[in-house]
């Protein structure tokens, strides 16, 4: 009975199947639609000219492509009184989120090296103090932080916010690098130390080589932060050395008449870019990064 | 000869817990120590003291003379193979070699030239290029002992170096590592769990429980005279049968009697015994009890035994009897004719006999 029974049944069942795939495909596709949507209008109307938003639809396709608006965001558009686009914020950003970022991830390195294998008495409390800072709200230390640059003579200069976000980014990237290192069996520091390297040449000889995965993971997620960071930005900057967060927020609010949202759009388009560029450069090592078990060897 | 290893007065503590306790060994040049005991004994944190891994809490230790207490690993001129092999992942197998050299600071060519002399006596020369990652089991463990034995070291020590293979590998690299001691005339100390490693390989054993030594000495001693009941249950395979018993003194020896489950006890003469307590508990091994008429010699005596399993095991055929309420294994030939539920002739040689006392599980001869 079973066998004669079984055939038609798996025939329905191969058939379900064909069906919920397609259900399934269905879905994601909507959501993807539904997620690329701002990107699609966005570009587009950075894309059109002003006269064309103010009659077209929001999500038509641009009837005739103008990279003006581009031009006008990157080196025209006006902060307030000055009219020179984002192009000099841009730069203050790199020169801010490259040093900072490699500071930070670096420094976390080492300090994950030690706590996951250089054990010492209070290892644990001393970790466990890291973890909190990255949970401490970033206004609570805004006033702390002024006092404290002001007093180091940094305060609103790049050098002052680079200080910041590597402060900021240790209890993060300290996080990153001890949870990979502590999946390293203990032995291989033994021995390296019997073959008589030192604290530092196990390091960069042994830890360093093997770290390429959670250095990706960190790299993007420091620069993520420190990129998109708004709130430190407009703190501890002063004119001349604002990241690109906050020039954005002033091009787009700093109207002089007309509201140019072409403009507005593109801007906001160059400020992203970066951090969608590594993560569509990196991306993948990064959910690789993130899963890397421990190493056999 | 002055010892090339001396551990003198050694305590070891984490926090309140006491990990060994007075540990106190020497050793001369060219010897095979190997540390044995059950897991949690310490055999391995007494290794990674003697390397210079862990600091030890109390006492002195010594190589080649020198005091070492508080020098650190690199500079106790050793060499160290680990349980996990840890060789360096992201290192060619020839890198992971000369590491140790590169850190010294080595010239090239010295460092060529002994890895080629090392490659070829493992014989992992066309291995060199190859990443950790792409070796078998076996042969990692070879690179790991190739690391070590550049070196050249006053002293080599092996943490199970053989527990990650698998039975007929261990087998194979077993014999190898006693090939190189050998042709090294090298001083090596070697940890393990596994009682037949520690025969095969010893020339010196030392057995630990909880930190403790329980007893040092060669092989033959330590299978033929184990100090306690707990060496004794834990050196040799199958077990050494511990027999409870009374004794009685009987002219210049001993008249041990033993309760058996038919109601007359088995007694047996020993003229050499010394003077025991009533309780005794009796040692024998397996292969000093044989089948009646195949063991000759004086205080070879005649024992009728109830037999209850017989396990043929290829080579010979053990056979299991009870004697005072303990499971008793006799190692026969294979040709035995014994079979379950009937009785037959042994024969247990008392020149071999170990007495304990039951209390204290003390040796009394």
């Amino acid at each position: 009975m079973t066998d004669l029974a079984h055939p038609p049944a798996r025939k329905s069942g191969a058939f379900g199947k064909i069906v919920l795939r397609w259900v399934l495909y269905i879905l994601l596709g909507l959501f993807a639609l539904y997620y690329l949507m701002p990107l699609f209008v966005m570009v587009t109307t950075s894309l059109k000219s002003l006269e064309e938003i103010r009659t077209g639809s929001l999500v038509a396709l641009p009837r005739e492509v103008t990279f003006d608006a581009w031009k006008t965001a990157w080196s025209g558009a006006c902060t307030g009184i000055q009219c020179e686009g984002l192009r000099p914020y841009f730069w203050n950003s790199v020169l801010l989120a490259v040093p900072a970022v490699a500071l930070s991830t670096f420094i976390g390195a080492l300090n994950g090296y030690v706590v996951a294998q250089w054990r010492f008495p209070g290892a644990n409390i001393i970790f466990s103090l890291m973890l909190f800072g990255c949970f401490i709200p970033f206004q609570v230390v805004l006033l702390p932080m002024a006092r404290l640059l002001g007093l180091m003579g940094i305060a609103g200069t790049i050098p002052g916010l680079i200080f910041v976000h590597v402060i900021y980014g240790i209890g993060f990237t300290t996080l990153f690098f001890r949870n990979y290192y502590v999946s390293i069996p203990s032995e291989l520091t033994k021995a390296a130390k019997v073959d008589g390297a030192g604290f530092f040449r196990i390091f960069w000889s042994i830890f360093l080589p093997l770290s390429l995965p959670i250095i990706v993971v960190t790299v993007i997620w420091q620069f993520t932060q420190i990129w998109n960071d708004f709130l430190f930005g407009v703190s501890f900057s002063q004119a001349g050395t604002q990241p690109v967060t906050v020039a954005l927020n002033n091009i787009v609010n700093s109207t002089t008449g007309v509201k140019e949202y072409n403009v507005d759009m593109a801007a906001a388009i160059i400020a992203a870019a970066p951090t969608l560029l590594v993560y569509i450069v990196a991306g993948k090592y990064f959910i690789r990064g993130l899963t890397a078990g421990s190493v056999k060897g | 000869m002055a010892p090339i290893l001396e551990i003198q007065n050694l305590y070891k503590n984490y926090g309140p817990v006491e990990i060994l306790k007075d540990i106190n060994i020497a050793i001369e040049p060219g010897d095979f120590l190997v540390l044995v005991g059950p897991s949690g004994c310490g055999k391995s944190t007494l290794l990674n003291c003697i390397a210079g891994l862990e600091p030890i809490s109390g006492g002195r230790l010594m190589i080649g003379g020198a005091d070492m207490t508080d020098v650190s690993p690199k500079d106790r001129d050793i060499a160290m193979v680990f349980q996990s092999y840890a060789l360096y992942p992201t290192m060619s197998v020839a890198k992971n070699i000369t590491f140790g050299m590169k850190v010294r600071g080595v010239d090239q060519e010295t460092q060529t030239r002994k890895l080629q002399e090392v490659a070829s006596q493992l014989q992992i020369e066309q291995l060199l290029n190859r990443r950790p990652g792409q070796l078998s089991g076996g042969q990692r463990q070879r690179v790991a002992m190739g690391r070590a034995l550049v070196r050249d070291p006053k002293l080599f020590l092996f943490d199970e170096p053989l527990s990650n293979l698998d039975a007929k590998l261990r087998v194979e690299m077993r014999s190898e590592i006693k090939k190189l001691h050998q042709t090294l005339g090298a001083t090596m100390v070697y940890v393990t769990h596994d009682q037949i490693e520690a025969m095969t390989l010893a020339t010196k054993i030392v057995v630990l429980k909880g930190g403790v030594i329980q007893q040092i000495g060669s092989p033959s001693e330590i299978y033929n005279r184990p100090a306690n009941l707990f060496v004794a249950d834990f050196m040799g395979s199958p077990a050494m049968n511990l027999i409870p018993a009374k004794a009685r003194a009987d002219g210049a020896g001993a008249r041990i009697e033993i309760a058996r489950s038919s109601g007359t006890p088995l007694v047996l003469i020993d003229e050499h015994a010394p003077a025991l307590p009533e309780d005794v508990i009796l040692g024998l091994r397996p292969e000093d009890i044989a089948e009646a008429g195949f063991r000759a010699g004086a205080d070879v005596q005649d024992a009728s035994c109830l037999i209850d399993m017989v396990e043929p095991a290829g080579a010979d055929t053990y056979v299991v009897s009870e004697l005072g309420g303990k499971p008793v294994t006799a190692r026969l030939h294979s040709e035995t004719v014994a079979t379950p539920g009937e009785m037959l002739n042994l024969s247990i040689d008392m020149s071999k006999v170990s007495y304990f006392a039951p209390d204290s599980g003390q040796r009394l001869n």
